[in-house]
C-alpha cells in the first residue's frame, strides 16, 4: 500500500528525517513509537504534504503513484488520511458541510457521482454512531468549543466518512481519559478491513491495548531502528527507549 | 522649524455643473446650507473624520443633476415580497413602483408628501448642516426621496423597499429619505443602491430616522452601485426610551463608499445593533464610520463589522461609542474583524470609547490579518481544493454578519451577488 524508502525531510534547513524506511500492506497495523523528536510527527506531516517541509531525498510510492508529487487535497483525494494530533477550529465551517463538500470533490477526483443530500445524512448518522459522536456535535462548526476528547472522536468520524485506504494516526490518544480512548479506539477498529491499513503514531503503549497492531517500529534520530510485534511495545512501556539506544550502539 | 508660509487658498465646493431642478426641501433649510456651503471647504485627510478618505476624485470633478430613464428593474428587485418604491438618479419613477399600501402608513416621495405636518416636523431636526459639507449639499439640492411614515401600533406586514437606481456619466443624485416609526410600531425596510450604464457617478444620500417609544425598526441596506461610482451616506437616527434599532449595512461595490451612521439615543431601554459587512476588490476604497451616542441609561448597543479586503482595496472602519455622564448601565460592544487577501489591500480600523459614565459594560475590538493558514492545511488533507477551502472560510467569516440579516430573501439576494463577483457559494 505505501513504501516509503530512505526518506529524507528538513525544516528550516535542519534534518528531521534521515533516511526512514517503511513498507504497510493492506490489512495491517503500523505502530510508530519513538521519544520526543525523533521525527514521529514529522512523518505524518510529511505524508500528509506539509509544505513546511522539504524532502531532500527518498522516495513514497502510494499504491502506485509517487505520493510526494501529489498536493496534499489529493492524497486525500487518493485514500490517505490524516488524523490530526491538534485538530483545528474553524469557526463558521459546519463540519456537516465541509464533510460533503470535500467528499464530493473525492467523488469527483474518481469520477464518481456527489452522493444524494439523503445518502449523505444516512452515512452520516451510521458514522457518527461508530466514535458515538452526538449528531449535533457533528453539525456544528469544524471543532469549535469541542473538548479535547470530542476533537479526536470528530476525526475518527471523519475518517470513517471517507473512508480512506491508509489512515495515519498521529498521537490521537493524547489528551484522552481512558473512556474516549476506548471510543476512538473502537472506531478504528470498527473500520479496519482487508482492504485498509492504518499506522498509528503514539508516545504510550496504552492505546495499543486496544489497537493491536501487526508491526511495531521504534524511530529514533529520523530513522526506524527496531521493529518487531506488539510485545516490543510493552518492552518500551517498561524499559524506556535507552536501551534500544545502547542496542543499536547509536 | 520653519513655518508654512503658503496658507491653502480657500476653495469652495463646486460639484455641481448642470442644475436645472430646484431642491424640494423647504426655502428655510436651502438658505441656511446654501450660507454654510459658501463658507467651507471639502474635507482633507487633516480633517479627523476623513483622515483616510481622500475626497479628491470627488472633488475634481463636475457633476450634472439629471432625471434618467432605466427600462427593466428585475435584477435590482431584492425582495419580491415587498412594497417598492423606485427612484433613479435622485428622481422618484412611479411607472416601476408597485403597490397600495395599507392603512396607517405613508409611503411616498418627498415632492408629494412634503406638505404633510408630520414631514415638516422632522426633516432637518437632527441633521447636522454646519460644517458638513455632504449634509449641506443633500439639503439645498435634494431632488426627492422616500417619505415613510408607520403610524402608531402599526406593524407592516411586508417589507418597505426603496431602490435606488443611478444612471449616465457624471451624474449627481441627492437623494433624501425620512422615515418615522410612531410609537409601537413595527417596520423592516430594505434599502438597495444600484447603477446602470452609469460612469462617474455620485450619489450623496442622506436618510433621517426617528424611531419613537417602543418601535421596532430594521434597515437593511444593499450597496452594489459600479466599480466607478461614488457614494455618501448618511443615517442620522434617533431613538426613543424602549426601541429598537437595526441595520445591516452590505456594502459590494462602488470606487469610493462612505457611510456614516449617527445613532443618538436619547431614551432608557433601547437597543441598538449595527452590522455591516464589505467585501471589496480592485480599487474600491469603503469607509464605514459609525456612531452610537447613548445619551440614556439601561440600554445596549451591538456592533459588528466584518470585512474582506482583496487587490489594491482600501476599508475604513471607524466606530465610535459615547456613553454621556448620566446614562449609566449601558453595555455597549463593538467589533471589527477584517480579512487581506492580497498584500496590496489596506485596513485602518478605529474602534473608539469614550465613557462619562460610571457604571456601563463597553467592550471593543478590532482584528486584521490573513485566512488561519493551519485550517486551509486541514480542509485540504480532508480533500478539499485549496481555492474552496479558501472559498468556505471566507464564506464563514462573511456569513457571521449576513446571518444577522433576517429577511431570507435579502440573503439570497446578497449571496448571489457574491457568487458572480467572487465566485463564493455562501447558504444558510
Amino acid at each position: 500500500m505505501i513504501t516509503i524508502k530512505n526518506l529524507h525531510a528538513s525544516i528550516d534547513g535542519k534534518e528531521i528525517l534521515k533516511g526512514l524506511n517503511l513498507e504497510v500492506k493492506p490489512g495491517e497495523v503500523h505502530a510508530i513509537m519513538g521519544p520526543n523528536g525523533a521525527g514521529k510527527s514529522t512523518l505524518a506531516s510529511v505524508l500528509a504534504g506539509r509544505e513546511e517541509y522539504e524532502i531532500t531525498e527518498g522516495t513514497v510510492d502510494f499504491d502506485g503513484k509517487d505520493l510526494l508529487d501529489l498536493k496534499t487535497e489529493d492524497r486525500a483525494r487518493e485514500g490517505l488520511f490524516l488524523a490530526f494530533q491538534y485538530p483545528i477550529e474553524i469557526p463558521g465551517v459546519s463540519n456537516i458541510n465541509f464533510l460533503r463538500a470535500a467528499l464530493n470533490e473525492i467523488r469527483e477526483y474518481r469520477g464518481e457521482k456527489p452522493i444524494s443530500a439523503k445518502d449523505f445524512l444516512i452515512l452520516v448518522r451510521e458514522k457518527s454512531a461508530i466514535v458515538e459522536l452526538d449528531p449535533k456535535l457533528a453539525s456544528r462548526s469544524v471543532n469549535e468549543g469541542f473538548s479535547g476528547g470530542e476533537k479526536k472522536r470528530n476525526e475518527i468520524f471523519q475518517m470513517a466518512m471517507l473512508n480512506p485506504k491508509l489512515a495515519i494516526l498521529d498521537e490521537t490518544d493524547s489528551g484522552l481519559d481512558i473512556d474516549a480512548l476506548r471510543i476512538v479506539a473502537n472506531g478504528v477498529n470498527k473500520l479496519k478491513s482487508k482492504d485498509n491499513a492504518t499506522i498509528v503514531i503514539t508516545h504510550y503503549q496504552r492505546l495499543l491495548d486496544y489497537i493491536i497492531p501487526d508491526f511495531v517500529h521504534v524511530l529514533y534520530d529520523g530513522k526506524i531502528v527496531k521493529t518487531g510485534t506488539k510485545e516490543l511495545a510493552l518492552d518500551l512501556e517498561e524499559r524506556g527507549y535507552d536501551w534500544i539506544k545502547e542496542e543499536m550502539s547509536l | 522649524m520653519s513655518e508654512i508660509i503658503n496658507a491653502p487658498v480657500f476653495k469652495k465646493v463646486e460639484l455641481i455643473l448642470k442644475n436645472e431642478f430646484d431642491g424640494v426641501l423647504s426655502e428655510e433649510l436651502k438658505t441656511k446650507s446654501s450660507s454654510i456651503l459658501d463658507g467651507i471647504q471639502m474635507p482633507t485627510t487633516r480633517t479627523e473624520a476623513w483622515k483616510y478618505t481622500r475626497l479628491g476624485k470627488i472633488n475634481n470633478k463636475k457633476f450634472s443633476v439629471r432625471k434618467g430613464d432605466v427600462s427593466d428593474i428585475s435584477s435590482f428587485i431584492i425582495a419580491k415580497d415587498a412594497y417598492t418604491l423606485v427612484f433613479v438618479n435622485g428622481f422618484l419613477n412611479s411607472t416601476l413602483s408597485s403597490g397600495a399600501l395599507p392603512e396607517g402608513i405613508v409611503c411616498t416621495s418627498i415632492n408629494e408628501g412634503k406638505t404633510d405636518s408630520t414631514f415638516a416636523k422632522y426633516i432637518g431636526k437632527n441633521l447636522r448642516l454646519e460644517e458638513e459639507v455632504f449634509n449641506s449639499l443633500n439639503t439645498l439640492n435634494s431632488t426627492d426621496g422616500v417619505f415613510i411614515h408607520i403610524g402608531s401600533k402599526v406593524i407592516l406586514d411586508k417589507p418597505l423597499q426603496v431602490l435606488h437606481i443611478l444612471s449616465e456619466t457624471n451624474t449627481i443624485a441627492n437623494l433624501r429619505n425620512l422615515i418615522v416609526c410612531e410609537k409601537n410600531s413595527e417596520a423592516k425596510i430594505i434599502q438597495g443602491y444600484f447603477s446602470e450604464n452609469a460612469t462617474d457617478s455620485f450619489t450623496n444620500v442622506v436618510t433621517e430616522v426617528f424611531v419613537e417609544e417602543n418601535a421596532h425598526l430594521t434597515i437593511d441596506k444593499i450597496q452594489y452601485e459600479n466599480d466607478s461610482c461614488y457614494q455618501i451616506a448618511t443615517e442620522q437616527v434617533q431613538q426613543e426610551k424602549n426601541s429598537t434599532f437595526t441595520i445591516n449595512t452590505v456594502t459590494l461595490n462602488g470606487a469610493i463608499v462612505r457611510n456614516n451612521l449617527n445613532i443618538e439615543v436619547v431614551g432608557q431601554n433601547c437597543l441598538t445593533n449595527l452590522n455591516g459587512t464589505y467585501l471589496l476588490k480592485g480599487n474600491q476604497h469603503v469607509d464605514n464610520h459609525t456612531i452610537v451616542d447613548h445619551k440614556a441609561p439601561n440600554c445596549e448597543s451591538h456592533e459588528l463589522y466584518k470585512g474582506v479586503v482583496n487587490d489594491k482595496s482600501t476599508a475604513v472602519f471607524n466606530g465610535k461609542v459615547f456613553v454621556r455622564k448620566d446614562a449609566q448601565k449601558i453595555n455597549a460592544f463593538q467589533s471589527n474583524a477584517n480579512v487581506l487577501l492580497s498584500d496590496e489591500s489596506t485596513v485602518n480600523s478605529k474602534p473608539e470609547l469614550e465613557i462619562y459614565a460610571d457604571d456601563v459594560k463597553c467592550s471593543h475590538g478590532s482584528t486584521t490579518g490573513q485566512l488561519d493558514e493551519e485550517a486551509v492545511f486541514y480542509l485540504r488533507a480532508r480533500g478539499l481544493s485549496e481555492k474552496s477551502a479558501r472559498k468556505l472560510m471566507i464564506g464563514a467569516f462573511v456569513n457571521d454578519v449576513l446571518k444577522k440579516i433576517e429577511n431570507e430573501e435579502v440573503k439570497i439576494f446578497i449571496f448571489e451577488i457574491l457568487h458572480q463577483r467572487f465566485d463564493w457559494e455562501l447558504s444558510n
